[in-house]
């Protein structure tokens, strides 16, 4: 049976399990019949062109895991920043690990999904803004909310700092011959609160894995919200991202997204502004070798005016490995003194490798600062032998070239035990140990 | 120290050097003038290593080693410093950082264990100071929206660090103002010792006012046309360079 046959077959028994609402009853009849209709997407659609997803769809995946994967905490604290004290909501193949959670409810939510879809306290919220800002008309996205149930739930009340950050972590272990799983987030920042969060999907082993993510934000006014993903994961994994994210006036949100691994790794990241003076940013870091695939699918909505985004992507490409930059600003007419920056560089290492870069600026507003800027090209010759003349052998001098292209990504990390996690994984993919901490 | 013996180099099959014999012994400071297009920078990149450069005829000795097939990294663990013209910017890469790795290097390379770090620190307060570069410079990213005057300090620095046997200077003097002139020269001054040696590269004669040549070089068209000691390079400054050019063709 095709993947989207048995998705669809599996709807019924899915929703018999779990027993809704009517409210969310709806939404799921809704949203599986989006994907009835529209499928997986191919390279047909337009937005799809570059990614197939073809060859992936092919492997029987089981989309109901069994219960009882346990692994220890010991095989997999590499993963998490473990030098510092975080709150976690772990998952270990789509099912909630207690045992490897640190969850709350004092003073802000950090905890499960699936409480809050089925808990009567939580209705509230979940008809406020459950599915609100995702899209009804991606296909992807309406699998995930036909099947939504399990994910992070993070609600942070007004002018509530979060003091430590939040680790969200999916680790499959292989146990199934092949799993999709299909994790939801919610994040709900309140007025003038403020909080860090760190997302990671991480394969335990070579059995093929599909996730297929939505994580909706929503910022309320003066909120600010820094969210990191950690893409590193085994060359056999998959991963659609799909991130929706409404902000309210005066809100800054930054989305860094480091994608180092993985088969075919797709991130949506889509920005829909909600008030003035807004503050978003994009930035991102592609470190991929072999025939790995990234592409990175942006949307800034810019629908009010005084806003600002910026967006930042460095690639580097080694291998056959391929990679896709879309980044789309859309500027309302009434969205005046718009200042939308969009910046993408992209450098080739392999002789086989390739990029696909597309900027998309709509712009129907009269008064407004937007520029983008994409450069492909290969290590620049003469920094090369700036850094051998003093001494720095060729595989180093390339090592800090690369990790000086992307520097003006990793600068803007707010956690400094992350920003040194991030530089460690960038000189283990450079294939280098220099003598200070990048 | 450095001797180089008939040395012929192009780049993209255009013939850039022409036959240049050049000997530096331990101790002097040479410099090398010329008009544009003479073929100076050429000849600094080459002793350097530079592989877009193909020397296709003669050799480079560095006490007594033959040199020209190194590469550029293996040259600088010998002693092979350049002061770039255009120093390359480093993002995320600080200038300690960044010559803690160069001479770490440079140690390995020649069986040395990781200079200590309080060495390192000591060794970088010192040299910073000969140069009067300020300490918040240090940690900043090397070159990274420095000024010209700031880039060339910062070459010299770093020679400073790693006190190579044969420094050369490749038109340390353009961008630099009178007072970052004087004190690129007086550190270059008292790094000099009867152990190394100092090649001068530059087109007007205003560094050699500060850094005194034993002997000055006219290179033109690939080659070396005419020596002479530090009073030559004043006559090229009154003169130019076309009675040269008549001396040769007459």
């Amino acid at each position: 049976m095709e993947l989207k046959e048995k998705m669809l077959a599996s709807f019924m028994a899915f929703e018999e399990k779990i027993k809704d609402n009517e409210d969310l009853h709806e939404v799921r009849n809704h949203a599986i019949k989006n994907f009835e209709n529209k499928g997986f997407p191919t390279k047909k659609e337009e937005a799809w062109k570059y990614t197939s997803l073809n060859a992936i769809l092919k492997n029987d995946f089981s989309v109901f895991p069994k219960k009882d994967n346990a692994i220890e905490f010991k095989d997999v604290k590499k993963y998490f920043l473990h030098e510092i004290d975080t709150y976690k909501v772990v998952f270990i193949d789509g099912i909630f690990s207690s045992f490897l959670s640190s969850t709350t409810h004092e003073g802000l939510d950090v905890c499960l999904m699936s409480s809050a879809l089925t808990k009567p306290k939580y209705k509230m919220v979940i008809d406020t803004y459950f599915n609100q800002i995702a899209s009804k008309e991606e296909s992807l996205t309406s699998l995930n909310t036909a099947f939504s149930l399990e994910g992070a739930y993070i609600n942070i009340p007004k002018s509530k700092v979060v003091e430590k950050p939040i680790e969200i972590i999916y680790f499959s272990t292989g146990n199934e011959a092949a799993l999709m799983v299909q994790p939801r987030n919610l994040v709900i920042v309140g007025e003038n609160a403020h909080v860090q969060i760190v997302e990671r999907h991480q394969s335990l082993n070579s059995n093929p894995v599909l996730t297929n993510s939505v994580t909706e934000i929503f910022a309320q006014k003066r909120a600010i919200v820094d969210y990191y993903k950690i893409q590193n994961d085994v060359q056999t994994a998959n991963l659609i991202d799909n991130t929706y994210i409404a902000q309210k006036q005066e809100s800054r949100v930054a989305v860094h997204t480091f994608s180092f691994g993985g088969n075919i790794t797709r991130n949506n990241l889509n920005f829909y502004h909600q008030g003035e003076r807004i503050d978003s940013t994009l930035k991102g870091i592609t470190i991929i070798g072999d025939k790995q695939h990234v592409d990175h699918y942006t949307l800034v909505h810019h629908a009010q005016p005084n806003c600002e985004s910026h967006q930042n992507y460095k690639t580097i490409l080694d291998g056959q490995s391929t990679g896709v930059f879309n980044g789309k600003i859309y500027v309302e007419k009434e969205a005046q003194k718009t200042d939308a920056f969009q910046q993408n560089n992209n450098i080739l290492i392999g002789d086989k490798a390739t990029i696909n870069a597309k900027p998309q600026l709509e712009i129907f507003a009269d008064d407004v600062k937007c520029s983008h800027g994409c450069t492909i090209g290969q290590l620049d010759e003469s920094a090369m032998f700036y850094m051998q003349q003093r001494g720095i052998p060729k595989k180093e001098a390339k090592a800090l070239l690369m990790y000086a292209f992307t520097s003006e990504v990793t600068s803007s990390i707010k956690i400094p035990e992350l920003k040194a996690k991030i530089a460690r994984i960038i000189a283990d993919k450079l294939g280098v140990k220099m003598g200070f901490d990048l | 120290m450095l001797q180089i013996k008939n040395l012929h180099a192009s780049v993209e099959d255009k013939d850039i050097l022409k036959g240049i014999n050049l000997e530096i012994k331990a101790g002097e400071v040479h410099a090398i003038m010329g008009p544009n297009g003479a073929g100076k920078s050429t000849l600094s990149s080459i002793i350097a290593g530079n592989e877009n450069y193909e020397v296709t005829e003669g050799e480079i000795f560095l006490d007594g080693e033959e040199i020209s097939e190194l590469a550029p990294e293996e040259r600088a663990h010998k002693g092979v410093f350049l002061s770039f013209q255009y120093p390359v910017e480093i993002p995320g890469v600080s200038v300690t950082n960044f010559i803690k790795t160069a001479i770490n290097e440079k140690r390995k390379a020649n069986g040395e264990e990781e200079m200590p770090a309080n060495e390192m620190l000591k060794k970088i307060r010192e040299k910073s100071e000969l140069l009067e570069m300020d300490r918040k410079f240090l940690s900043r990213s090397l070159n990274e929206g420095f000024s010209g005057g700031e880039k060339k300090r910062n070459e010299i620095f770093q020679m400073a660090m790693l006190e190579p046997k044969i420094a050369i200077l490749d038109e340390t003097d353009s961008g630099l103002d009178i007072d970052a002139l004087r004190i690129v020269a007086n550190g270059v001054n008292k790094l000099k010792n009867e152990n190394n040696a100092v090649l001068v590269i530059t087109h007007y004669q205003r560094l050699l006012d500060y850094i005194v040549p034993d002997f000055v070089h006219v290179l033109m068209d690939g080659k070396i046309v005419k020596t002479g000691g530090a009073d030559l390079a004043l006559e090229l400054e009154e003169k130019g360079y076309d009675w040269i050019k008549q001396e040769q063709t007459a």
